[in-house]
């Protein structure tokens, strides 16, 4: 049933607010709604009841709805949708909004609230959503009054995807949604908002001045992040890097948005990055920062930060420029424009440039390269857990949609699974939040049901949305669970090692379940591998199973940290490396 | 430095607590806020008075012209510009300190509106310097109350902050 089925005189339908919230969506275009019901959003479950259009996800934890539906809005690009209850409804996926709004990602979650002569009174599971959501929201809305409900959710949309997206909250009151009460409903399908005008296109002076410095260059590299993903950028950034010829390193959020299996990717920058990219962010002359937002993971000390560099910054949101990094060319605007106009920019003025030659350049990145940094031991026993991610991407092609959640396990994916499309390396960079890779797999794997999706994840952060096992049995999802099980939190164990003389404070996670008997008590396939030799098969028999769900629990060596690693308060040339690495040095 | 900063805000409910909520978050001073309806009911104006260096006030524009509910922000400090906060101050006022407190009113150019037989209320309006200093300038003692609206401010000429 459509609830717009055409009034006989072509008048507006009339439609309760349970309704109109339906509709609307529908009208959005929105296919897949996560959610959990409860006292003061039943009006609108019952109104979802009654319709054929939208589909609902239920998830076991509100939490994990709002991941869900930003795993599917990074999946796809478009807006994720979540609807839960009022009080612990709300405040549970606050985590998940808080998620989406570190990383810009575009959501729109609906609460429910208390009826509105209620409101204020302590009512039964009352709380004040839009005071506890505001400073991790990109705008929200209380809705007092049904007649105002289109056109808050038109806004709402508009909103959360376009500018610098994010998370936009829309707060129900009971009797908003009362089924008998039923008003005309047209969805408005053209808003402009007099406050809200985001920039699209560069500034043509400043992009040809950007251009200038880079002909000029003698140290170039490009330094990118999740703004060209979530702007769709892929596309233009890869022709105009190609077209340069200069060197690119990428933010964990940009991770994709340019091929990493290119000669031209220097591989991630930050603490965490590479020797390589590092090292040339310390010497450029000339930096090229698109979509990234200077983030103290990526910079390191300030003051030691690119101390030779001119920098070109191009974002959508003035408030990224010149945050935390003096800027010499701010470049306000959407990253596919701005980029289609430096490439035509750039093609024009070359040919006129006398522009230095970057051969020695690319010939001392060779050189760093040559250290070969993420090299690991692969003579042992144990299953390095660099060595499952490598087989990862061997059995899967590279081909994978990967969520993951936080800790080594993250940071061994982005530096041994290289992807060469944007969108599907899938993890929570700015919140760092543990518990988001499985609810985002969720997400991903209904946005491309065709497709592999995998979670890679931790045993700690594992069990922070384990409920959602259930999830993925009720919707029979094929996501595949690789976890690196260490024993350990082994983010925290290493921070403890290396900076708290090996006292290893609650960071490890004793009485861990038995994740093979536990999958299976929700009807999935779990499996255990503990020796090299068997990962390899074992993981092409789990990938083997289209319509299963498989969790493969990987004992990996206890003991491994993630190199190279640039401890807090030191510069980019200051990373430190592998034991190994340090002994071959100083041999 | 001190900026005084004027915003045109949407006339929705919240819209100040997202102003206060950004500068508590963000650790930004804020020195005073005032904020009123307008003669255009859909809008609020906000004044806000802050202190920071260049790169901490400009942070502080970028973030407020970000809010959804921010029309239009103009930093007056940037230009020629007016100041004025309104004051009224309770003394005591025994016959002994009358004449003193009513000479310094006249000085001052404020005013005396309300009267009883031990105290006055006194009503002065200008440049929050001025302010300071009739609080100065008040004999030891006397003051039982102060009421300030903090500073609000427009630009001088003919251009306004309008939509
Ligand atoms: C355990 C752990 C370790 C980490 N280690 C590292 C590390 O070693 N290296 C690393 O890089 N990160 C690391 N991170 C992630 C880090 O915390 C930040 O999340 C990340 O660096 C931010 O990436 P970004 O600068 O690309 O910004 P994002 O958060 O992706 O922000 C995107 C930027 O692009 C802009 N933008 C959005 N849309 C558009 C558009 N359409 N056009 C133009 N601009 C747009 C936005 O305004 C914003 O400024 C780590 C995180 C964790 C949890
Ligand atoms: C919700 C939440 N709580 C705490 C942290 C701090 N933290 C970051 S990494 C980490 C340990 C993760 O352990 P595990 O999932 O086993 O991954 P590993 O590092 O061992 O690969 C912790 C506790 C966090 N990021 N998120
Ligand atoms: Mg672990």
């Amino acid at each position: 049933m459509s609830l717009t089925a055409a009034q006989p005189d072509g008048a507006a339908p009339e439609l309760s607010g349970a309704e109109i919230v339906i509709q609307a969506l529908v009208d959005e275009g929105v296919e897949l709604v996560f959610g959990y019901p409860g006292g003061s959003v039943l009006h609108i479950y019952d109104a979802l009841f009654q319709q054929g259009s939208l589909k609902h996800i239920l998830v076991r934890h509100e939490q994990a709805a709002a991941h869900a539906a930003d795993g599917y809005a990074r999946a796809t690009g478009k807006c994720g949708v979540c609807l839960v209850t009022s009080g612990p409804g709300a405040t549970n996926a606050v985590t998940g909004i808080a998620t989406a709004y570190m990383d810009s990602i575009p959501l729109v979650v609906l609460t429910g609230q208390v009826p509105t002569p209620f409101i204020g009174s302590d009512a039964f599971q009352e709380v004040d959503t839009v005071g506890i959501t505001r400073p991790c929201v990109k705008h929200n809305f209380l809705v007092k009054d049904v007649r105002d409900l289109a056109l808050t959710i038109r806004k709402a949309f508009h909103i959360a995807t376009t500018g610098r997206p994010g998370p936009v909250v829309i707060d129900i009151p009971k009797d908003v949604t009362d089924p008998n009460n039923k008003i005309p409903y047209i969805y408005p399908r053209e808003i402009k908002l007099r406050s809200y005008n985001p920039v699209e296109k560069g500034h043509l002076g400043q992009i040809r001045k950007a251009v200038d410095l880079m002909l000029a260059a003698k140290r170039p590299v490009f330094y990118t992040g999740g703004g060209v993903v979530l702007g769709d950028g892929a596309a233009q950034l890869t022709e105009l890097v190609k077209a340069t010829g200069f060197p690119i390193t990428s933010t964990l959020m940009g991770l994709g948005a340019f091929p990493m299996t290119d000669p031209q990717f220097l591989g991630m920058l930050g603490m965490h990055g590479t020797y390589e990219a590092n090292m040339a962010m310390h010497e450029t002359d000339v930096l090229i920062a698109i979509g990234a937002r200077f983030d103290d993971r990526v910079t390191g000390k300030i003051e030691h930060f690119c101390p030779h560099a001119q920098i070109i910054h191009i974002d959508v949101d003035p408030s990224s420029i010149a945050k935390n990094v003096k800027v010499d060319v701010p470049i306000v605007g959407q990253v596919a424009n701005v980029l289609a106009d430096m490439l035509r920019l750039y093609r024009e003025q070359q040919p006129k440039a006398s522009a230095p030659a970057i051969q020695d350049w690319w010939a001392k990145i060779r050189d760093w390269r040559a250290l070969d940094c993420l090299k690991y031991p692969t003579n042992t026993n144990a299953i390095k857990p660099q060595f499952a991610v490598e087989t990862l991407y061997k059995v899967t092609d590279g081909e994978l949609y990967l969520t993951s959640d936080v800790g080594q396990h993250q940071m061994f994916a982005a530096q041994f699974y290289p992807f060469d499309k944007p969108r599907r390396w899938i993890n929570s960079g700015g919140l760092g939040t543990m518990g988001y890779g499985l609810p985002a797999a969720i997400g991903a794997q209904l946005a491309h049901p065709e497709a592999q999706v995998a979670c890679i994840s931790g045993d700690a952060s594992i069990l922070m949305c384990i409920q959602e096992l259930a999830t993925c049995q009720q919707y029979r999802l094929p996501i595949k669970v690789i976890l690196l099980n260490n024993g350990y939190m082994g983010m925290v164990r290493q921070w403890q090692e290396l900076f708290y003389e090996s006292r290893y404070s609650h960071s490890y996670v004793d009485a861990l379940p038995d994740f093979v008997k536990l999958s299976e008590s929700f009807g999935h396939v779990g499996m255990r591998v503990e020796r090299p030799e068997q990962l390899e098969d074992a993981m092409r028999e789990a990938f083997a199973m289209r319509d299963r769900f498989v969790f493969m629990d990987v004992i990996v060596d206890p003991t491994e940290n993630v190199y190279p690693m640039i401890a807090a308060g030191k510069g980019h040339h200051e990373m430190q490396l592998s034991p190994s690495h340090a002994a071959r040095e100083l041999a | 430095m001190r900026h005084i900063i004027a915003v045109l805000l949407e006339n929705e409910a919240g819209a100040l607590s997202r102003v206060a909520g950004l500068f508590s978050a963000r650790g930004y001073n804020i020195e005073s806020l005032t904020v009123a309806p307008t003669d255009d009911p859909t809008l609020s104006r906000m004044t806000l008075v802050t202190t920071g260096n260049d790169e901490i006030v400009e942070q502080i524009k970028k973030q407020l012209n970000k809010l959804i509910d921010t029309v239009k922000l103009v930093d007056l400090s940037e230009g020629d510009h007016i100041e004025r906060e309104m004051m009224m101050v309770k003394v005591r006022a025994e016959r002994p300190d009358r004449e003193e407190l009513k000479r310094l009113v006249d000085i001052f150019r404020a005013k005396i509106i309300d009267v009883t037989d031990v105290s006055y209320v006194i009503e002065l309006t200008g440049a929050s310097r001025k302010l300071d200093a009739f609080i100065d300038a008040l004999p030891d003692g006397l003051i039982i109350e102060v009421v300030r609206s903090g500073p609000t401010g427009i630009a001088r000429g003919a251009k306004g902050l309008t939509l």
